[in-house]
This record gives structure tokens, C-alpha cells and sequence, in this order.
């Protein structure tokens, strides 16, 4: 009885699928390939949308950015005949380089600026032209008489420095038409600067000295050398230190260390502590290296340490993952021919994941590169005039370098910003790049 | 080195003769656990020099396992563990002084997958012969190579391009370069798990053509889901069914006359 039921109820069912026409079949998987297509196109849209609201954001951030910092590749200067004139540089004539490092050359610059105005005169009136040269105007002739004393009695012309406020005038970011007041240049200033820029001597040239001075409180003389040199001794221990100990790390824990609860605790740790806030870090850095050992203030050094701990997880994390990615046929097939662990690992499973922790150690850089924070912390905030000759003097790095000048009033110092911006990120597309070509190199497709 | 069979334990369930005179293998009440999962189950096994042993049964009899103990593969399985004795020569390999490095230089292991290096052809099948510092000098080393390939049949169709990538070559070919990557360290055993099963006809004909010349140097363990090949290329067989090493005998007589039920039931393809 219960035989025939199911019979009757398989043969009620059959049929119904079965008797279907092919051209029947066909419209019904038409109609559902038509909604899959759909779908995917509507996925595809979605896609699409996220990756363009994406690439706005990002251009739009890229061209605020260059449009602000662009003008800081060129600085205006003016053409000026130098008289190195004996009586004010040496006046004993016994060219004694203390005497030349220590003279005043200011003296030469106003003296060749009034030379072009002859019909400027009172002490007022002088003062306002002095001004519109850069009090830093004279640092170059000096450099130049130090170097080559043989100048001092001769002419020489020279394009000289002028003040951040003409800077901004000549490219265009003062408003002439506002009242004097509202200015931070008078009439009589910005009638003196265009007979210059008409006579063809004072214009915009190339900024070498925003490549090559450190920082400084007048904005035409502020570079970015000492930040630049200050992220790149940072970066080169942090890189030292932390692949290195990061690999060795992953290695250790993924290829030869036990099974065990310790091995678990140290690996949610590691997990953890790439999700620590850096000013954590900055923290430990300043108790640790600077409390505890001793270690100056606001040096390379520290930074450097300070940024190992802080990218080590992520190389840590990222190591590990290129080791599992390795496949274990190779493993099998090293330990197979007789290989010990540390050969297995060395010959064959290092070079496969060599790209893979390449990559980890790039993506941990970058992040150490752009962090101010923890270099707040150990002091690398500090106005420092000079280039860091090494890991221990003091310095700045670039982002706390952008961060410094972001908060400082002068126009010139805007530009500044966003220029010391735009060189970040090249260092850091230089940085990238290197990257991409190590690891074409070491990722040899078999 | 002659060594002479272990005792066999009284009132084992193996049926026909498990010892062989003079054997490089004698394994004797072999245990094998997953963590709580008993893979073998008292196996009691010898195997000869100079002759092809097949392995068979149905899938998950534990036919890997065994192999993998004979080398000490299994050690890298984290919870596998692996009881008795399995003597090389007469030497328990479990020994302290048993040097795992050095088993594996004298139990070479072909894998079911190809799995060459991913460097070059030369570099394949120099790696051994470098790691057990076997050559003096480079033309000894590529002395190695060079017989090596020609033993595996490869070298005719690799010695223009020995620097290309091992990757590179067909299935058969990676197989033969996996062999020829094997016999350079002229190791006294060869374990082979199921090296055809991912091979067409043509290049399992030459991998089977090889075995049966590689037999006259070396003592071979097949596994082999097939039992065609068991026959074609074994002179003694082995069939495994739950982790129980249910019958071994000449690969002649199993094959048409099993004596033990579950052999016979595997053989006349009852299951499999
Ligand atoms: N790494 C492992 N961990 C746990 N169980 C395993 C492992 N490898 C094999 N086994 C189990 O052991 C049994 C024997 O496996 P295996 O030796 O691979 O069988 P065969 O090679 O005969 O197909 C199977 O039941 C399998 O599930
Ligand atoms: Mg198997």
C-alpha cells in the first residue's frame, strides 16, 4: 500500500518537470538568465560607483593640495649688483675666516637696493625699501665670500632673496585693491617692487632653497631638507630594525615554534598590538628609550625605534600570512629530499614569500612614514634650524614638519604646508615604487 | 649490510606471508593515531630489496599513512602519531640516533602531485645531491644531473633547456624530473604515493616502464588506487582496508586467487 502511494505520488510529480516542451525549458532559463544579468550589471554599477566617488575624493584631495602647494617650487628674487665692498666685510684686511663668517652683509644688499633708487631717502623711506628684501637676503653672500675670499673688492650681480610679502604679491595672492592697512605691504612698497618686476629683475625662479634649508621662521628662507633628512634617518632605522626582527619573528612563529598556549598569547598579542594607537607607542618611546636609556630628545633614533614597534606587527602579520600562502607540496617536497626545517624554510619557503613580506614591510613603512604622533611624543617637534648630520642630533620629520607650519599665520607658510605635503607623498610614491620593483624582481614566475 | 627479519608477533590477522628474507624494511606492529583517530592498526609488514611493493585498498585505508611513516613524513603532521617498529637495515628508524635528515637521504618519497621546485630543471635535481654534500665539484654535481635525468628517461627531452624552470615541463614530465630529483641522492628505498593519479595514459606507461627498471637498483613502495598497475608493475602486493593490513602476497597469486574475503572482494570490484 505505502509502495504504491509513493509510486503515485512520483509519477504525479514526474511529469509536471518532464512534459515540458525544450522551447518551454528554454524561455524558462531565458527569463532567469536575463535576472542574473541583471544582477551582475547592478553589482557592477555599485562597483563602479564606489570606485569613482573614490577616485573624486582622492583627486579632489591631490588638487587642493597641488594647487596650494605648487607655487612653493618657485620663489621670487632680485637682481641686484653686489659691490663685496673691503670696509664693511674686512675692514683689517687680514682675511681671517672667523672675521668673514662673522661680518654683517646686510650692508651689501641695502647698499646695491638703494643704488636703484637714488631718489629714496629719509630714514623712514629707506626702512620701507630694506624691507622688501628677506632679512636672510645676505646668508648666500656670505657663504659665497667664505668660500672664495678672492670676491671681496669686486662686483658681482646676484639674484637675492626678497620677503615673503613680496613673494606673495608677485604670485598674486595679495589683494592689491585692498586698502594700505589691510595690506602688509604700503603703496610706496608696491610701487618700488613694480618698477623692479617691470624692469625685469625681480621675478619668480626656481626654489632651491626650499630643498635645501631647514626650517626657519621666515617663510621665503623655511625648507624642507631638515624634515626630509629627518624622515629618511628615521625611516632607514625603522626599515633596519623592523624587517629584519619582523621576518625573523614570522618565521620563528609560523615554521618553528611549538604549538602551545604561550604561542597563542604571544600571537593575539602581536594581533593586538597592530590595532594600538601610535601616540601609545610615543609614549612607550618616550618612557623606554628616552626615561629609561638615556637617549636624547627628538633624534632620528628614537623616532626609529619608536616606529619599529610600531610597524612590526603589521610586518609580523603580513610575514606570517606570506609563509601559510606558501604551498606545502613544496614543504613537503624540500623535507621529502631530506632538507632540515631551516634549509626547507631557507631554500624554498623564504624565496615564495619573499615578495609577500616585501610587501607587509612597504605597507608598514608607508604608515611610518606619514605618523606624527608618536614623534610628538619623544620630541621631534622641536623648531630646528639645522639638517640633521645624523641619528642622534635633533630633528623633525615631515609630517610633524607639516603639522608645525600648518599652525603658523604667514601666507608663505600655506604654500609651504601643502609643499612639504606634495613631497611626502612623492617620497612616499618614490618609496612605493622601489617597492613594486623589488618584489618584480624577487617574485621570478616558474 | 644484511639484516634479518624482526620477529612476527603470534596470532596477527594478516593473511599469507608477511616476512621476506633479507628485507630493507621490517615493520613490526605499526600503530599510526590522527590525535584520537586510529589510521593503522598493527600492521606487520617486510619489505624486499630489488621488488616493486604495491599498496592497495580503497580510499582512507591509511595506504598514505603507512608510506609516510617509513620516511618519518608523518613527524611534520602536527598530532599524528606513530607507534611500533619500523627497522631500515635492521635499525629502528624512531631510534634516537636515527638521524631524520639522513632517512630521508636513504627513503626517497615521490608525491602524488608533482611537486618540483619552482627553479630550474638543473637546479631540481642538484638540490639533494648539494644539501648532502654527495659531489666534490660542479662537474661531479653535473655528473649526478646528467645520470640522474638519463635514469628518469628525461633526458632527452630536457638537455637543451636544463636551466628552464621544473614548472615549466608537462605532468609526465614533472613527475620524471620529481623521480630523477629523488634517485640523485641514490637513496636504498623509494616510497612512491599514487605517482600516476594525476597523469593521462600515455605518461603513466612511461612512469610505469621506469618503476620497472628502477626496480633493478632500488626496493620500491607504490600506493595505487589502480589495481591494473599493481599488477602490471609489482611483484608483490598489499591490500589495506580500515587502516588493517588485511592479505600480502606475490602481486601473481592476490590477484587471481585472494584468500582472504575482503581481498577478493576488493579485487572483483565489489567496492573501491
Ligand atoms: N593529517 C591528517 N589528520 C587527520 N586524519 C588524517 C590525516 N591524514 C589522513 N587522515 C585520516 O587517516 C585515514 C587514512 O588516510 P590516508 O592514509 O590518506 O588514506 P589513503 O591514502 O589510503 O587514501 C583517513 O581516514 C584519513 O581521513
Ligand atoms: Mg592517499
Amino acid at each position: 500500500m505505502n509502495n504504491t502511494s509513493d509510486t503515485a505520488h512520483n509519477e504525479a510529480r514526474e511529469p509536471a518537470v518532464l512534459s515540458r516542451s525544450a522551447a518551454e525549458t528554454q524561455a524558462l532559463v531565458e527569463r532567469s538568465l536575463r535576472r542574473r544579468y541583471r544582477a551582475e550589471q547592478r553589482f557592477q554599477a555599485y562597483g563602479m560607483a564606489a570606485v569613482l566617488s573614490g577616485v573624486v575624493f582622492v583627486i579632489f584631495l591631490f588638487g587642493t593640495i597641488l594647487l596650494q602647494g605648487i607655487s612653493v617650487f618657485q620663489q621670487s628674487y632680485v637682481k641686484l649688483e653686489i659691490f663685496y665692498d673691503p670696509e664693511v666685510i674686512d675692514p683689517t684686511g687680514e682675511r681671517d675666516p672667523d672675521v668673514l663668517v662673522t661680518a654683517n652683509y646686510q650692508p651689501l644688499v641695502r647698499d646695491a637696493l638703494r643704488e636703484r633708487f637714488p631718489e629714496v631717502s629719509g630714514r623712514r623711506a629707506t626702512r620701507e625699501l630694506y624691507r622688501i628684501l628677506s632679512s636672510a637676503a645676505s646668508l648666500d653672500l656670505q657663504q659665497r665670500v667664505v668660500a672664495n675670499p678672492l670676491l671681496i673688492g669686486q662686483r658681482e650681480t646676484r639674484w637675492v632673496l626678497v620677503d615673503d610679502n613680496v613673494d606673495m604679491l608677485l604670485k598674486g595672492k595679495v589683494d592689491r585693491d585692498a586698502p594700505e592697512d589691510a595690506r602688509r605691504l604700503s603703496d610706496e612698497q608696491v610701487a618700488w617692487i613694480d618698477e623692479l618686476e617691470a624692469a625685469g629683475v625681480l621675478k619668480l625662479r626656481f626654489n632651491r632653497s626650499f630643498f635645501s634649508n631647514g626650517d626657519s621662521r621666515d617663510p621665503e628662507q623655511a625648507g624642507v631638507r631638515g624634515a626630509l633628512t629627518g624622515s629618511l634617518l628615521t625611516l632607514l632605522i625603522t626599515l633596519l630594525l623592523s624587517f629584519p626582527i619582523g621576518v625573523g619573528a614570522a618565521v620563528y612563529l609560523e615554521e618553528f615554534a611549538p604549538r602551545n598556549r604561550l604561542t597563542d598569547i604571544i600571537e593575539v598579542n602581536i594581533n593586538n598590538l597592530a590595532a594600538v594607537p601610535s601616540i601609545v607607542f610615543g609614549l612607550l618611546g618616550l618612557a623606554v628609550f628616552i626615561g629609561f636609556f638615556g637617549m636624547p630628545r627628538s633624534a632620528p633614533l628614537v623616532g626609529g625605534l619608536v616606529l619599529t614597534l610600531l610597524t612590526l606587527p603589521t610586518i609580523i602579520i603580513a610575514s606570517r600570512a606570506a609563509l601559510k600562502a606558501v604551498p606545502p607540496s613544496i614543504r613537503e617536497a624540500a623535507l621529502g629530499m631530506g632538507a632540515s626545517r631551516l634549509q626547507m624554510v631557507g631554500h624554498h619557503v623564504l624565496p615564495l614569500a619573499l615578495p609577500g613580506m616585501l610587501t607587509g614591510a612597504i605597507i608598514g613603512m608607508a604608515r611610518a612614514l606619514g605618523e606624527s604622533a608618536p614623534l610628538l611624543m619623544i620630541g621631534m617637534v622641536a623648531f630646528i634650524v639645522d639638517v640633521p648630520q645624523g641619528v642622534m642630533d635633533p630633528s623633525t620629520a615631515l609630517p610633524v614638519q607639516v603639522f608645525l607650519w600648518s599652525d603658523l599665520p604667514e601666507r608663505g607658510f600655506v604654500e609651504r604646508t601643502s609643499g612639504a605635503i606634495i613631497v611626502l607623498l612623492l617620497f612616499l610614491l618614490v618609496m612605493n615604487a622601489t617597492a613594486v620593483v623589488l618584489r618584480n624582481k624577487f617574485e621570478k614566475r616558474w | 649490510m644484511s639484516s634479518a627479519a624482526l620477529p612476527v608477533p603470534q596470532g596477527i590477522k594478516t593473511v599469507g606471508t608477511v616476512t621476506v628474507a633479507e628485507p630493507v624494511f621490517s615493520c613490526r606492529d605499526v600503530n599510526v593515531y590522527y590525535g584520537d583517530k586510529h589510521a593503522i592498526k598493527g600492521v606487520n609488514i617486510d619489505i624486499a630489496r630489488k621488488q616493486v611493493l604495491a599498496m592497495i585498498g580503497p580510499s582512507g585505508c591509511g595506504k598514505s599513512t603507512f608510506l609516510r611513516c617509513l620516511n618519518r613524513m608523518n613527524d611534520t603532521i602536527l598530532g599524528a602519531r606513530v607507534e611500533g617498529q619500523i627497522a631500515l637495515e635492521g635499525q629502528d628508524i624512531h631510534e634516537k640516533r636515527q638521524d631524520v635528515v639522513q632517512l630521508r637521504a636513504r627513503v626517497g618519497m615521490v608525491f602524488q602531485k608533482p611537486n618540483p621546485f619552482p627553479k630550474s630543471i638543473y637546479e631540481n635535481v642538484a638540490y639533494g645531491p648539494r644539501i648532502h654534500g654527495l659531489a666534490a665539484d660542479r662537474g661531479e654535481l653535473d655528473d649526478i644531473v646528467n645520470s640522474s635525468l638519463r635514469r628518469a628517461g628525461l633526458w632527452e627531452e630536457v638537455k637543451d633547456r636544463l636551466n628552464q624552470p621544473g614548472t615549466s615541463l608537462s605532468g609526465g614530465q614533472q613527475q620524471r624530473l620529481c623521480i630523477a630529483r629523488t634517485i640523485a641522492v641514490n637513496p636504498e628505498v623509494i616510497l612512491m604515493d599514487e605517482p600516476c593519479s594525476a597523469l593521462d595514459p600515455i605518461a603513466t606507461a612511461r612512469i610505469e616502464d621506469l618503476i620497472d627498471e628502477l626496480r633493478e637498483s632500488y626496493a620500491i613502495c607504490i600506493v595505487t588506487h589502480s589495481m591494473q598497475q599493481a599488477a602490471r608493475v609489482s611483484q608483490r602486493t598489499a591490500y589495506f582496508h580500515l587502516g588493517d593490513l588485511v592479505e600480502v602476497g606475490e602481486t601473481d597469486k592476490i590477484f587471481t586467487n585472494p584468500r582472504a574475503k575482503l581481498t577478493e572482494d576488493y579485487i572483483t570490484g565489489r567496492f573501491g
